[in-house]
Formats: C-alpha cells, structure tokens, sequence
C-alpha cells in the first residue's frame, strides 16, 4: 500500500476539487498564481486551471478580504489565503465588522460564502511577527466559525463544509502540519489508533490499542498532535499512563456534547493550544467543560499553553517558548499526581 | 470676518435650470424627511445617532437616472438621500430608524446599515470600497454592464481601505464608481485638517479618471456625468467623482461646532433656497406636498407597533 499524501497535497487537492465543481467559486491571495503557487505551496496549479478565478493580489489583506466579502455578498463564494496567519489581523475590520455582522445585522439572513485561510504557528523560525496563533482573537464573534486543519480531517470535507456554511470562517492551518502526512484507515502509527466521536467525523479520538483505557484526556486542534502524540508515547511507555486526545475540526462555536462522555470517564481533561494564556480557545473549552461536568471532574480543566512571550526567532530560542511535548507531559503527570493527592486526604 | 469668497459670489450668475417634477419631488422629500429626523430627535422619539444629508440631497437625486437596477450601490452614514433616491421609500426608512414594524431590515440595522436588493450601507468607514470593488468584480462576470457605486466622504480618504480598493480597481479593471460627497469636513475636522494633497491627486496616483463638480443643479450634473459613467459601464474602468457640497446641518444631531460664518457659507450654497428662488411658485407647492407627505409618514410610523426580530433566526 502507498503512504498516504502529505497534508499539503491533500490540500492543494481540495482547493483543485472544490474550484473543479463550483465555478462560482474564487481563491484570493498574495502570490498564490503560478508558478510560484503560495508562499507555501498550497495554491500550485489552481491559477494554470482556473485562470481567473484564482487571482493572486497585491498586497492588501485587508482590501482582498472586503473584495472576497463583495463577491460572497453578490452570491460568489470565495477563499483567501493570508500568506502568513499574522496578517489576519490586517483583515481583522473587514471579518468582524463586515462579513460575520452582515449575515444578520440587516435583520435577515444574509448568506455569506466566504473561507480565510491562514497558516499559522511557530516552529519554523520565521521569528515573532510570522509563528502566531491567532485563534483566540477570533473566538466569539457571532457569525464567523473557527476551523483547524488536522491530520485526521479531509481538507476537502472540512472546506466543503465551511463554504457550505452560509456564514464567514476562519481556516487555521499549522504550518509545520504542511509536510507531514495525513493519517488513513484508522492508523495514526505503530502505537496509535484513531475513530471519530460523531457520525459527521468532525471529532478524531486518538488512543493507544485499548479504547476503555484512560486515566487523563488531552484535546487539542490539529496543529498540536504531534507534540500531544509524542508525550502521549511516553506518557504511555515510561510513566505507565493511559492519555487518549481528540482533535476537533471546528474550534467555534464548540460543540462539546460529542466529548461529554470521554470527559467525564476521564475526569482530568488538559486542554493543549499554541498561542499564549489568556483569553484562548482553550480556556472557552474548558468553560464549557466546567458548566456541563463541574460534578464528574476530578480537577479542573487545565490549559497548557506556550510560554507568555513574543516567540523568537532562534531555534533554541523558540523552542524555550513554544508548548512543547514535555510540557504537555509535565501538565498530565502534575494533574494527575494532584489528583491522587487529593483522593488520598 | 466675512466669508464671500469667489464661488460663493459667482452663485447668483449661474442660473439653475429648471428641475423635473419628479426631481423637485425626490429632492423635498429628503429634505423634509431629514428635517423631521432632527425634529424626532428633539422631541425624545428617536434613540441613538443618526446623519442626515441636509444640503447634499441632490447628489443622489442627480445620480439617480444615471444608474440601472442591476447596479449595486454601497452607501454610508450619511445615507438616508441616497436610499430615498434609490426607493422613494420613507416609511420603511422611518420605521427602521424608529424601531417600528415595517422596518427594512426589522430595526437591527437602523439608521447606518442598510440592506434592501442592491444596496448596502455600513457604519465603517472606508471599509465598504473594497467590499464593493468585490461586488464590481461579480458584476463585471455576471452583469456586463452593471456597475458598484460607493458613496464616500472626504474624510473617509484618511481610511487605508480606500486606497487598496482603488488600487485593485484599476488593476483588475473594475467597473467601480466612487462618488466623493466633499462637504469640507469631518465630524468636527475639516478637510483642511485631515486631507494632505487633493482627491484628484489621489485618484491620478491610480490612474483612474477623476471629474469634480461644484454644481447643485441637478440637469448640469446629469449632462456632465452621464458620458463618464458610460464609460465605467463599457470599458469597465473606475472613476471618482467629486461633489464640492455643503454641509448644512450638524454632522449627527446637535454636533454643530462650526463658528456661524462657515454655517452661513454653507447655507448660502444650499440648493433649497436656490431652487425657490428660481422657481418660486412651483417650488412653494412642492415643498408643501413633500412636507405634508413626510408628515404623514411620520405618523404613520408612529402608530405602528415596535417592530419584532428573532436574534438567532
Ligand atoms: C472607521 C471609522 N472611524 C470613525 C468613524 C466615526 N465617524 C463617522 S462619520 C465620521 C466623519 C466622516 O467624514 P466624511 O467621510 O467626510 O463624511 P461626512 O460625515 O462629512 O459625510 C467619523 C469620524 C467611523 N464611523 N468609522
Ligand atoms: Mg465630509
């Protein structure tokens, strides 16, 4: 059997998918024609196919967003890659105030068929202003829904489902994911399996060969699996404890009840995310967590995030900042120690 | 200090020809509508802010016949002329800016944001150019021929967003119409304070055709217009184009900090005075019809019930 494709290539197959069989459909983005095809790659081939509908811009996050917004709002749909996820916040006005507010501040829906892409995180080195994780400025604006590339989500599904939504979304794509390879038929490696929570597959459960083993649960989108796999591993081979992660594609609005029982069965849940503290993602989790399973929880959610820093350039540098697996280990191993030393007084 | 500079001098040598009645019609309505805004403002009955157009209502008035349905047409705070033009529809204005059942978008948008068919106004400034450089972009593919107009003012020119959408404009050969309501100013700021260089300069910085009028007299503007946005339409280029207009009333409600004289300049261009000069008896029974109309409208509204909306519909 082949390996499966590389996340990248799954992409780019997406987008090629998706531009095939809408020709309503437009991708925006800087650098993004051939045969350069995106600063990332992840365009190469869509401008030789669909001419012009692939339209690789000037330099105006901010403007091709509210472009993209006019042709969702004239009934198109369109994609946007930011070239690197930092410049969101250049487009921040334009998805905040225009597009998430215009599918109901005119007092009736308003369809709006419009998906940014932004390839985020660190690891690269590509120093403070191009490592962000933007996902927590986005969270909570009513009408604009949160997706994170993952290993386990077919992109084509994912974007599928996000243009098909009717209202604006954010597309958060870990660069280092890019070159790794997607995970197929239920195997993650020689150590891990994966499932789906829910009919629609938008929940992946990863786990170590036996499913009703579980002493803490991890969640975390798709750019931390890695990090969350390798201090499972060890987790798992050294310190003898069972950790099972599940990767949501949509990040918000949350939808917890497919996590509800895992959560509860484990009753220490550790929510893993890239960004800083403060405000997160991870902490809207764990307010979920808290409010719907405050009596079963043994402890309370924990966020482990990176360290509350600019994230700098060096690799030994960034590496200090950046939440690492050990630090995820740290976090499991302190929970559950507390845990133990509270059911011992 | 007296402010009769050399515009203000030439204005009773240039003589006003004579408006359509339906042009006559659509100018008082706006007027009065905005005069009883203000009103309903002070009398406690409307909540929140709103901007009328006084002095600028024959902008839109003039467009009007100058564009087709299938345009679509951004507009922005100052946008209740440019909708009544469009729709000659005060009592669903009225009712949005009231709350009151039959609002057009059921009392969520109020007065800055608007969505009825084609058109659109938003509370940001600056940000719907490139939102309509978009809409030019579906149109130019799906309606040859049709274009994206947005209103702007001068002020607005300090937005970022401007210039990207300008940029992309003529880039991408857009067939997008950029109407400037230059009023001299911004909120408290005038233009003299915010706006280095001109926006004619602006617009040549682009490449894009710029036309700047200094006339209330909507048949002149029509005559004047009507080649250049042709053009837009067939070769599928973008212009600005600039009104030299007057501010007459406060920028929202009760805002006025401008020293008397620049009012009285102001006042001085306004066309109302000027049409009912020109045309005085025609005028008087126009103004009447348009104010016991709006009158009515008023009432009307008034009556209704608060207007329902399901938040997560
Ligand atoms: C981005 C943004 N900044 C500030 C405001 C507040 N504001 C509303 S209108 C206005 C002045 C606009 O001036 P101009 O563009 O000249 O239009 P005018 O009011 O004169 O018609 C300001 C500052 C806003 N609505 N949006
Ligand atoms: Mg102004």
């Amino acid at each position: 059997m082949s390996r499966p494709e590389r996340v990248v290539e799954n992409l780019n197959r997406a987008l090629h998918a998706h531009l095939a069989a809408d020709p309503r459909l437009y991708l925006l983005g800087e650098d993004v024609e051939d045969p350069y095809g995106g600063a990332f790659k992840v365009t190469k081939g869509l401008s030789t196919v669909y001419g012009e509908r692939v339209i690789g811009t000037p330099l105006s996050e901010g403007g091709i967003v509210g472009v993209a917004g006019g042709l969702a709002l004239a009934g198109d749909k369109a994609l946007v890659e930011i070239m690197f996820g930092d410049f969101a916040a250049l487009a921040f006005d334009q998805l905040l105030n225009f597009a998430s507010k215009s599918v109901s501040m005119y007092g009736r829906p308003v369809p709006m068929h419009l998906v940014v892409r932004c390839p985020s995180g660190g690891g690269r080195g590509y120093g403070p202003t191009h490592s962000q994780s933007l996902q927590k400025h986005f969270v909570g604006i009513p009408g604009l829904a949160l997706y994170e590339m993952s290993p386990f989500h077919d992109n084509h599904d994912v974007l599928g489902r996000m243009l098909g939504a009717g209202s604006p979304g954010v597309f958060f794509e870990d660069k280092v994911l890019y070159t790794h390879r997607m995970a197929a038929a239920g195997v993650v490696d020689e150590l891990f399996r994966f499932d789906f929570l829910d009919q629609a597959g938008e929940f992946a459960r990863i786990y170590a060969d036996d499913p009703g083993e579980l002493d803490c649960l991890l969640i975390g989108a798709g750019g931390m699996t890695d990090r969350a796999l390798t201090a499972m591993r060890e987790l798992l081979l050294v310190d003898e404890i069972a950790v099972q992660l599940v990767v949501p594609s949509r990040l918000y609005p949350f939808d917890v009840e497919p996590v509800l029982p895992l959560a509860a069965k484990a009753g220490v849940v550790c929510v893993v995310e890239e960004s800083t503290a403060g405000g997160t993602w991870g902490a809207e989790v764990a307010a979920v967590l808290h409010t719907r399973l405050w009596e079963t929880l043994r402890r309370p959610v924990r966020l482990v995030h990176s360290a509350d820093s600019i994230i700098p350039t060096a690799t030994h540098l960034e590496r200090e900042v950046l939440v690492g697996a050990a630090t995820i280990r740290a976090a499991v191993k302190s929970e559950l120690a507390s845990r133990r030393e509270r059911s011992l007084t | 200090m007296t402010v009769v500079d050399a515009d203000t001098a030439q204005l009773g040598a240039t003589a006003l020809s004579a408006p359509a009645d339906e042009d006559l019609d659509l100018l008082l309505l706006i007027r009065h509508f905005e005069l009883r805004l203000l009103d309903l403002f002070t009398a406690g009955q409307l909540h929140g802010t709103t901007h009328t157009c006084l002095g600028q209502e024959y902008v839109p008035v003039a467009l009007q016949p100058l564009l087709s349905t299938v345009d679509f047409v951004f507009s922005n705070h100052r946008g209740h002329g440019h909708y009544l033009a469009r729709y000659s529809d005060p009592v669903g204005l009225l009712a949005e800016i009231m709350g009151r059942a039959g609002a057009v978008c059921h009392g969520v948008g109020g007065s800055q944001h608007i969505l009825r068919d084609g058109y659109l106004s938003t509370g940001v400034q600056g940000q719907s150019l490139p939102v309509a450089a978009g809409v030019a972009m579906h149109l130019r593919r799906s309606r040859p021929g049709a274009l994206a107009l947005a209103y702007v003012g001068d002020g607005t020119w300090g937005e970022g967003a401007v210039y990207e959408a300008l940029n992309m404009a003529a880039l991408w050969r857009l067939p997008l119409l950029v109407v400037v309501e230059h009023n001299g100013i911004a909120q408290s700021t005038p233009t003299s304070a915010q706006l280095a260089g001109t926006i004619a300069g602006r617009a040549a910085a682009f490449g894009i055709p710029h036309h700047r009028t200094e006339s209330v007299d909507v048949n002149v503007i029509r005559a004047e217009l009507g080649p250049l946005v042709a053009r837009v339409r067939t070769e599928c280029v973008p212009l600005v184009v600039e009104f030299a207009t007057h501010r007459l009333g406060p920028h929202s409600k009760g805002d006025d900090s401008r020293p008397p004289e620049v009012i009285e300049h102001a006042r001085r261009h306004d066309w109302y005075a000027r049409y009912r000069e020109a045309f005085p008896e025609r005028f008087a029974e126009a103004d009447a019809r348009a104010a016991a109309r709006i009158a009515a409208v008023a009432d009307e509204c008034a009556a209704r019930p608060p207007v329902t909306w399901q938040a997560s519909a």
